[in-house]
């Protein structure tokens, strides 16, 4: 979609966030319910509708704003706000794009590195086993977020009820698995994060 | 019988395995018969689809097509949050040919979309209701319950096509069925902070605290879920809550223990003791 409604050309950003999230930026009409009932709102520096609305501007120093924000990673995807959404406009599937592209620039806010590091270390179980092991999960997550002594209180509890699950248990595919993750990555031309 | 093809996903073989042993536990006093999907993958959950769109459909793709070639036509999903992930998938499929040739090309696999996704609210309603009411062996009229259903099983309501997504009510149906008081309150749709449980536990801890209060506040003294994500928040992140503002001790149960409890499974038998906050006093 390179053209919006009016015939008019829009900028590289607009047309790149559509293109990928398959749908129209123009949609939106700003009402704001989307951030009325948003439970992160609170602790946001951009509110959802107005994400929505630098992504319709489109200009490229709001691109940075937009892909450095804290916003698109404190999203907690609850799709609330594209069950309200008047205009049946899918702002969850929006923020996907946008930390999609965020990772892919390397613009990615420093708040959200412990995210990121869960959201890293959540794959490397699955492309390693198949599946998620939470155990491993948890301490990979500590070590990557140096977040190390939060939650040491609970673990005799999880470890006595038989929670916590030392040998992971590896899947029979396990040659699909990393063909999946090979063509996914390659096909969203990811680059190494951090990079700025 | 009731034959069910079963996906239990990560969680309920791990930190969720009391909701993984009361769902058996639970179909086999209901006379389901679950066959699991042989050699299942992770659905990939937030940390795929978060950050990387054809990961988020071609895990729970492979899923769904290794469901099909086991003949699978009826799929339960206990956990929230694979049973999102797969019903997108699954529509991404359905509803459009170039993403489904894309993403079975990505798979290896030819799946064609025959596959129908459960909620465990949805398999109740449909293989469980109405006479489960005339099965109950032990009623659960002392309880009163909240039902709390977060986000995923309602959200976004184009894809769950179940329930109403602002005023749900199936849960509480099938709670009333067993015998158990209701309560009406209006969080039950509110979010938990989900998989932010670890990597922003202070938000977590804010809107667990605010669902609780409002449980409380409506006369609750035990809270329902289906999701594996809405009970340890409130479950385990419940001591955070104690800590940080007031004392609560709402016993979180799975929708599975209830109806286990209601059918005069023994209580060891569901795992009840794996809590964090226990029920033990409610329920003699």
């Amino acid at each position: 979609m390179p053209n919006d409604t009016a015939g008019v050309t829009v900028t590289g950003f607009k047309a790149e966030v559509e293109r990928r999230g398959r749908f129209r930026l123009s949609d939106c009409y700003q009402c704001g319910k989307c951030s009325a009932g948003c439970p992160m709102a609170d602790y946001m520096d951009y509110l959802p509708h107005q994400i929505v609305r630098m992504c319709q501007l489109g200009e490229d120093s709001l691109r940075e704003k937009v892909l450095r924000s804290r916003t698109i990673w404190l999203c907690v995807s609850c799709e609330t706000c594209s069950t309200r959404c008047p205009k049946d406009f899918n702002i969850a599937h929006l923020m996907d794009v946008l930390r999609e592209m965020s990772l892919k620039e390397g613009m990615q806010h420093p708040d959200s590195a412990n995210i990121i590091a869960f959201h890293k270390t959540f794959k490397n179980s699955i492309e390693r086993t198949g599946r998620l092991n939470e155990f491993p999960l948890a301490v990979g997550y500590k070590l990557r977020s140096f977040d190390l002594f939060s939650d040491v209180m609970k673990f005799p509890k999880m470890l006595t009820a038989g929670k916590l699950r030392f040998i992971p248990h590896k899947i029979k595919g396990m040659d699909s698995i990393k063909r999946i993750f090979e063509r996914c990555e390659a096909r969203t031309k990811m680059k190494k994060r951090g990079k700025k | 019988m009731t034959k069910l093809g079963y996906y239990p996903g990560c969680s309920l073989e791990g930190t969720a395995s009391d909701y993984g042993i009361s769902v058996r536990r639970m179909a086999r006093a209901l006379g389901w018969e679950l066959q699991e999907v042989e050699d299942w993958n992770c659905c990939g959950a937030s940390a795929a689809h978060q950050t990387n769109r054809l990961l988020s459909l071609s895990l729970p793709a492979r899923v769904l097509a290794l469901a099909e070639e086991q003949g699978i036509t009826e799929l339960l999903v206990p956990c929230a949050a694979c049973f999102s992930r797969l019903i997108h998938a699954n529509k991404a499929m359905q509803q459009d040919p170039e993403t489904a040739k894309e993403i079975n090309d990505i798979i290896e696999m030819n799946y064609r979309g025959t596959v129908s996704v459960l909620n465990l609210i949805e398999a109740l309603q449909k293989y469980a209701m109405p006479d489960i009411a005339g099965k109950v062996q032990r009623k659960l009229s002392k309880l009163k319950v909240a039902c709390y259903y977060g986000c995923l099983l309602l959200r976004p309501p184009k894809y769950t096509e179940f329930d109403d997504a602002e005023q749900p009510s199936s849960m509480e149906d099938i709670t009333r069925a067993l015998g158990a008081e209701i309560v009406d309150w209006p969080f039950k749709t509110e979010c938990c902070g989900a998989g932010f449980s670890m990597s922003n536990t202070e938000a977590v801890v804010d809107l667990t605290h605010k669902i609780l209060e409002n449980a409380r506040h409506h006369g609750a003294r035990v809270i329902a879920v289906a999701c594996p994500m809405c009970h340890s928040n409130l479950d385990m992140r419940q001591l955070d809550v104690n800590r940080r503002y007031e004392k609560y001790d709402i016993p979180i149960l799975f929708l599975s223990q209830l109806v286990g409890l209601a059918l005069g499974v023994p209580e060891k038998e569901l795992a009840l003791r794996k809590h964090f906050i226990k029920a033990t006093s409610l329920l003699k």
